[in-house]
């Protein structure tokens, strides 16, 4: 019964299964022969940093769309954890005291937002689009309001070695990222809970008779999501130097691009951790290389949209 | 149709399979699970693309890119898996591309619709109301859904791939006598089933396929039950109900003045080690008792005892956790996880079992997966192949393997055996009889009469949600049952 595949087949089967890596390397090669900086150890850890960000909140991202949900509240959400951070440096304690303090506090409200999502999501039924885009809204508003629409600043030094500073040359965000990337591959790909979400996705109904716990799974990557973007806000505060409430902004949509990008699918029960860090690298580079070439933000915008429409239209051709 | 040909990746689902239909008879299509029926049956109405060979009607070759295309041809379909849209109503499905309008307008009619809808659900002798919507239906009614569905267009040739499964025997009645209808009138007719009785009954001619191959085709009146067997498993079936001397043990589950939804009063014991059959007719209650005893729903009142001990199951993982397995009936809506493969689905309730600290055990998880692939005879190219690449019978064998593998001591099965093949079924008893001597408390709900006559130890008869009788193996007969299913009674029917 199992037979070779005609030949056609199989190299359409390998360009869908290595569909992003192919754009990866094709990009790579493309910008590297258009600027002679831009394939060089300095530009790449640069963009490495550049994407940290984005791409730490992607990988939560991830698990909330693996369950056929979305997390809208991600870029509010570094904008109001990286305020209240800031904010508790500001406090009269030592640093010693006031760093921990504050890290505390940045990732509780995450925690919190993820909570309150998951709440609704799971407690009172109401589909994730609406409860994640009230929590932007409510986010965003309560930065503006706990800030007076002006960024915090003046707060010790020190802080800034946690977006700025470097490892053995390697920027800490970066560094933050790596650990991030393989602990939720880890989670996604070998543990119960990881099974879960795939199975919560793909059949709900079927999951719960299975004996999967449902709202504990729907609870939980709300939670890593909030968290994850927490962590993202205090370090985009620290690079910055500042608290500010308008950080982030419109980042649920570079995150959700990075995720459809690395073939996760929206409806879920498909997807993964290393398709999602291709494609935040895939977003990350293109935007990198624009800049290198000197392309303006308003072609680049254009350029991007082209660029996450072929990309997923090169995962569809695995599906088929 | 001539030298069909489809290539699945690692399956070659059909290979120059031949196929001819005349007017105005039924024509059986039989083989085991995965031979490759829906497969041909879907190349047909063309949503799939065949590889190779032609289909020709009437001598005229056609190629049908699509199923509104074989539908303009008067080919009508029902599928196995199907194709309804579960939130819209009953009649919005049958007309579903056919609605009639108020005139020329662009306006639906809706009253027109409902009439229509409704007169073709009588022919099948059914009063569903054509406003339900069809997630609100039980799987038997919605099969009756397509049914009708299939039947609201003027057609010349009808495929029905297994539209019996889910059926009890008044349904299937009402099935066959629109089936002698449409012969009448000159409609071509396509029958896949995989219980026998049902060949014998209604076909004229009949086609056996085996791994994608065609094996045999000849008359229904010149085969027997033996020979069909034998074409379709390669090999002799001695017997089809193998059945063990079982010791009863002591009691497992005790149900006492249940109550709920349309459940009134229910009492019950299981023991150990005994098969309990579950008759009654589509809407009895046997699926909503199941699921209360599995914590998928809840209970107004009663009790629920389980090994002497009062038990409040609020969830599936509590039940689990308890012991109790259910194999849900409508394994696509509520059984499997159709993105997951063959592997992740079997390991699904029980990962506990293959968990090595925080992680899963990769290589334990296989050889579990291995392990059932084989005693269930899962025909998949691998373990990693993903569920909704099966066909349809395999599937339901995934599933089953899930509950096998999370060794309760008490196993509910709702209608285990639809869609399976006759080699499989007559595995599938060996291994529910091996359950219960291994002490194991076993359930079956099954609508396919001489399958619970066959296999169980006692025979409990529901009727619109009371249970209106227990017979032991010795005094269980069809027509004892189907009196109590329709709400007779033993004494006066027999006295
Ligand atoms: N989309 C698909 N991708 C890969 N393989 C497939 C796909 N659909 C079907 N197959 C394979 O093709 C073979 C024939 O499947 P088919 O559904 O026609 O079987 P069947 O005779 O209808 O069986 P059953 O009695 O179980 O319904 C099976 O081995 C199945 O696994
Ligand atoms: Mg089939």
């Amino acid at each position: 019964m199992v037979e070779q595949l005609p030949r056609s087949k199989k190299i359409k089967t390998i360009i869908g299964e290595f569909g992003i890596t192919i754009a990866l390397l094709a990009e790579i090669a493309l910008f590297s022969s258009l600027s002679p900086y831009f394939f060089t150890a300095d530009n790449i850890l640069n963009v490495t940093l550049q994407t940290s960000i984005t791409a730490i909140i992607a990988a939560g991202m991830t698990f909330v769309i693996i369950t056929a949900g979305i997390d809208l509240s991600v870029g509010a959400m570094v904008a109001f954890s990286g305020v209240i951070a800031t904010s508790v440096l500001k406090l009269d304690l030592p640093f010693s005291i006031s760093f921990p303090l504050a890290l505390l506090a940045g990732l509780a409200v995450g925690i919190f937002s993820g909570s309150l999502a998951g709440l609704f999501v799971t407690r009172f039924n109401i589909t994730p689009f609406i409860v994640t885009l009230s929590l932007m809204t409510i986010w965003r508003g309560s930065s503006y309001m706990y800030t007076d629409g002006r960024p915090i600043w003046g707060f010790p030094e020190e802080f800034s070695f946690l977006g700025s500073g470097r490892v053995f040359g390697i920027p800490i965000p970066t560094i933050i990222m790596i650990c991030v990337y393989i602990v939720a591959y880890t989670i996604l790909k070998h543990t119960k809970f990881g099974r879960y979400v795939y199975a919560v996705g793909g059949n709900k109904e079927a999951a719960r008779l299975a004996g999967i716990n449902v709202n504990r799974t729907l609870l939980s990557v709300y939670i890593i999501s909030g968290v994850l973007s927490a962590i993202s806000g205090i370090l985009l505060a620290s690079r910055m130097n500042s608290g500010q409430p308008n950080a982030g902004l419109m980042y649920e949509m570079d995150v959700i691009a990075a995720v459809v990008v690395g073939s996760t699918s929206l409806f879920g029960g498909r997807g993964t951790i290393v398709g999602t860090f291709l494609g935040a690298m895939l977003i990350g580079i293109l935007r990198n290389g624009l800049n290198l070439l000197n392309v303006g933000s308003y072609v680049q915008m254009v350029v991007l949209g082209v660029v996450i429409l072929f990309a997923v239209l090169l995962d569809q051709m695995r599906m088929k | 149709m001539q030298n069909i040909r489809k290539q699945y990746p690692g399956v070659l689902a059909l290979s120059d399979v031949n196929f001819d239909l005349r007017a105005g008879e039924v024509h059986c299509l039989l083989g085991e699970n995965g031979a490759g029926k829906s497969t041909l049956m879907k190349v047909l109405s063309g949503a799939i693309k065949k590889d190779s060979g032609v289909i020709l009607i009437d001598g005229n070759e056609v190629d049908f890119h699509s199923p509104a295309d074989s539908q303009k041809a008067g080919i009508g379909m029902i599928y196995q898996d199907f194709k309804l849209v579960p939130e819209l109503s009953v009649a919005e499905n049958i007309l579903l591309g056919n609605e009639p309008t108020k005139g020329k307008s662009p306006f639906v009619d809706y009253k027109k619709m409902n009439d229509i809808a409704r007169a073709s659900l009588a022919q099948l002798g059914e009063e569903i109301s054509p406003t339900a919507i069809i997630s609100s239906l039980s799987v038997a009614k919605r099969q009756i859904v397509e049914i009708a569905k299939a039947l609201s267009k003027k057609v010349r040739i009808i495929a029905m791939d297994e539209p019996s499964a889910a059926l009890t025997e008044n349904e299937l009645k009402n099935l066959f006598a629109v089936i002698k209808k449409l012969k009448q009138d000159g409609v071509g007719i396509i029958y896949i089933s995989h219980r026998l009785e049902e060949i014998f009954e209604i076909g004229d001619r009949l086609t056996v396929l085996r791994d994608g191959k065609f094996i045999h085709s000849c008359n229904v009146a010149e085969s027997d039950r033996r020979s069909l067997v034998g074409w379709m498993v390669g090999r002799e079936l001695e017997q089809e109900y193998p059945k063990i001397e079982l010791k009863r043990g002591e009691e497992i589950l005790r149900i006492e003045n249940l109550n709920a939804g349309i459940l009134k009063d229910i009492n019950l014991n299981v023991y150990r080690g005994e098969i309990l059959g579950f008759s009654g007719l589509v809407g009895a209650g046997r699926s909503e008792l199941a699921r209360i005893i599995f914590g998928a729903d809840r209970k107004e009142s009663g009790s629920i005892y389980l090994e002497g001990k009062e038990i409040y199951p609020k969830s599936p993982r509590e039940a689990i956790d308890l012991g109790i397995g259910l194999l849900t009936e409508d394994r696509n809506k509520y059984g499997l996880i159709m993105q997951m493969n063959v592997r992740e689905n079997i390991s699904l309730s029980n990962l506990h079992d293959v968990v090595k600290g925080l992680f899963i055990n990769r290589s334990k998880e296989n050889s579990v997966a291995d392990k059932f692939t084989n005693d269930l005879r899962i025909k998949t190219p691998s373990i990693e192949q993903e569920v909704k690449n099966l066909s349809g019978g395999n599937r339901q064998k995934v599933v089953l393997a899930r509950w096998l593998f999370t060794k309760s001591k008490l196993l509910i099965f709702d209608e285990p055996t639809v869609g399976i093949d006759v080699g499989v079924k007559y595995e599938i008893y060996n291994l529910i009889n091996q359950l219960a001597k291994d002490g194991i408390g076993v359930i079956v709900i099954s609508s396919d009469l001489p399958e619970l006559l066959g296999i169980s130890d006692r025979v409990a008869v529901m009727c619109e949600g009371k249970l209106t009788g227990v017979l032991s193996r010795s005094e269980a007969t069809q027509e004892k049952i189907m009196t109590l299913a329709t709400g007779g009674n033993l004494e006066t029917a027999h006295g």
